[in-house]
């Protein structure tokens, strides 16, 4: 009966990794061996479409892949754009260090957006100045979603907060907010922030796109957090809360001194797991005319230079958020460990 | 110090204090015993708000207890408690968690709260365990740590609600000691405990409460030697052994 089993099983594993060892034969054949991972100089697409079916075309890629990580930015400026990349991802990487849970890492957040802010906008000690409408590709991606989450924590936390009033005009607005914000797609709201917000306020006051995007973000990631937040406040023992109150600590000292850094270091799984989501999300900017990574890999796409050259295009967009999205899980992994460890009651 | 009258509260239909009057002078020391769920904790509780009456009146300190936050903070600055389950503050060394309440709520300076955290860290003789976080410690020293917490706020009353019900039996030893040490100095003094050694030694009352009233209460003596009613007679029973 056992050794029945044990054969059925291993026939079936076998099958599965035979089909995974073809595809992945095919795979490697077209996207390694017969691929064109370049142009020679001088030469033209439709090298690769001589070739198409059989290889992969990285060429496109490799022409492209200015625009598809900085979009539409002037091209002789995109240091710019360049440097704020790295100023994010300096960001998140001092994040990840422990030794730099400082307040002024705090202020390292608030810092690092406005400053990748004035670098693309520019208009200042010589930088020609570039209308956001051109701003594009990985820095739109790390702006919107870093200034999102950022910015939507403090809401989050008052959000929470007003949910377990006492008082019951706060806890019901509250909930009104969280509820109506949680149950509607996001997609609607930035539709709504980029098509009905223009009709709503007087002519001449415009507000750029990429503002109300960000706004329609923060409102909507400050939704989702404020859930997190509650559920890390509720698993922080009522005794916690007698003890501050037994010494005399009032309701915001306690909030502040005793329950909220408590609830903070059991939410980061959570907090980390809306990021990487709402890090994605930021590609929903695309149907507003707004071209971050995704939405500059869809420009790509439609130049009729590299026409039919969407699988390309679209696995190399996929391979950077996987990389970030990957990067960002395995360190909440690590996180999780190293806190668990870290002689807690 | 404490004198509650005719006090009474429910939860939802059940009541939990039924009438109950105690009154507290200064430097008294009074235990407080009897079975699981005859109101100890909830009496103890009531004291510095941590739940609230429904009838009756508590004065502590010659302070009315109502929904007034100014007298709910007065009483609480009079008042230290300390909890079965510790309930020290994990994210914070032991230093930090004594010197909480002193830079918040005396707004002391940094410097002098921690000079006065580590005076009665000195008092419950863990003064080296200063740069800890609570989770590094015993029970024993975790209890130890509260008391001393709660001593920073110069409590003129102190509050046990089963110091040692949650320790292992070789710490109990040491957490006694602390208190019987804090009842010499005349420290006013509540404690619900099952520790009926500790109450013969350092009690000035016993009292003993049953299904959410007080049943007797008299010197510790005359409370072990001699109870006055049955049920009484039949806890210290079990009790005692």
């Amino acid at each position: 009966m056992r050794s029945r089993r044990d054969r059925a099983g291993a026939a079936a594993t076998a099958v599965v990794a035979a089909c995974l060892g073809y595809l992945g034969f095919r795979f490697l054949q077209w996207g390694v061996v017969h691929a064109h991972w370049a142009l020679p100089p001088g030469a033209a697409s439709s090298l690769c479409r001589a070739s198409r079916g059989q290889g992969a075309c990285w060429a496109v890629v490799h022409e492209r892949f200015r625009f598809i990580l900085l979009g539409a930015y002037p091209y002789e400026q995109q240091w710019r754009p360049a440097l704020a990349c790295l100023l994010f991802v300096a960001l998140y990487a001092a994040s990840a260090v422990r030794a730099c849970w400082r307040p002024w890492l705090l202020g390292l957040w608030i810092g690092v957006p406005a400053v990748a802010v004035l670098l693309l906008r520019g208009g200042w000690l010589g930088l020609a100045a570039v209308p956001s409408d051109a701003w594009g590709g990985l820095p739109l991606t790390f702006l919107l979603s870093t200034v999102g989450f950022a910015a939507a924590i403090p809401p989050a936390v008052g959000l929470a907060l007003g949910r377990r009033s006492r008082m019951p005009a706060i806890r019901v607005l509250s909930i009104a907010y969280i509820e109506l914000l949680r149950g509607v797609p996001l997609i609607t709201f930035l539709f709504m922030a980029a098509l009905m917000f223009p009709l709503f306020v007087p002519q001449g006051l415009a507000v750029a796109n990429v503002l109300r995007a960000q706004v329609a973000f923060v409102m909507v990631i400050a939704a989702y957090l404020a859930e997190v937040v509650r559920a890390g406040l509720q698993a922080v023992p009522a005794g916690q809360y007698e003890a501050a109150a037994s010494m005399g600590l009032r309701y915001w000292p306690a909030t502040l001194l005793v329950v909220l850094p408590q609830a903070l270091r059991i939410m980061i799984p959570a907090l980390v797991n809306t990021f990487i989501a709402f890090f994605k999300d930021t590609s929903l900017v695309a149907v507003i005319g707004l071209f971050d990574l995704l939405g500059a890999a869809k420009a790509v796409i439609v130049d009729p230079q590299w026409v039919g050259f969407g699988v390309e295009v679209y696995l190399f967009v996929a391979a950077v958020y996987f990389a970030f999205c990957y990067a960002v899980s395995r360190y909440t992994h690590h996180l999780e460990t190293a806190l668990a460890a870290g002689g807690r009651r | 110090m404490i004198a509650l009258r005719n006090v009474s509260k429910w939860y939802g239909e059940f009541q939990v204090l039924q009438d109950v009057s105690l009154s507290v002078a200064r430097g008294e020391r009074i235990v407080i015993c009897g079975p699981s769920g005859s109101g100890k904790s909830t009496m103890l509780r009531c004291i510095n708000r941590l739940e609230r009456h429904q009838q009756g009146s508590i004065v502590v300190a010659g302070v009315e207890l109502t929904d007034d936050q100014r007298r709910i903070d007065a009483v609480r600055r009079d008042v230290g408690m300390v909890f079965q389950q510790f309930n020290l503050f994990p994210h914070l060394t032991v230093l930090e968690n004594c010197a909480l309440a002193p830079i918040w709520v005396r707004r002391m300076p940094k410097r002098e709260a921690e000079a006065l955290a580590m005076h009665y860290l000195a008092r419950v003789r863990i003064p080296d365990q200063a740069g800890k976080y609570p989770g590094q410690l015993s029970g024993g020293q975790q209890q130890r740590v509260a008391i001393a917490r709660s001593l920073c706020m110069s409590p003129r009353i102190m509050l046990f609600d089963e110091p040692t019900s949650a320790l292992d039996p070789e710490m109990v030893k040491e957490v006694l000691d602390t208190m019987v040490s804090l009842a010499e100095e005349g420290m006013t003094m509540l404690c619900v405990t099952h520790e009926m050694g500790f109450a013969r030694q350092v009690a000035d009352r016993v009292v003993f409460m049953d299904a959410g009233r007080i049943v007797e209460a008299g010197e510790p003596r005359a409370f072990f030697d001699a109870p006055q009613h049955e049920r009484t007679r039949l806890f210290l029973g079990q009790v005692l052994h």
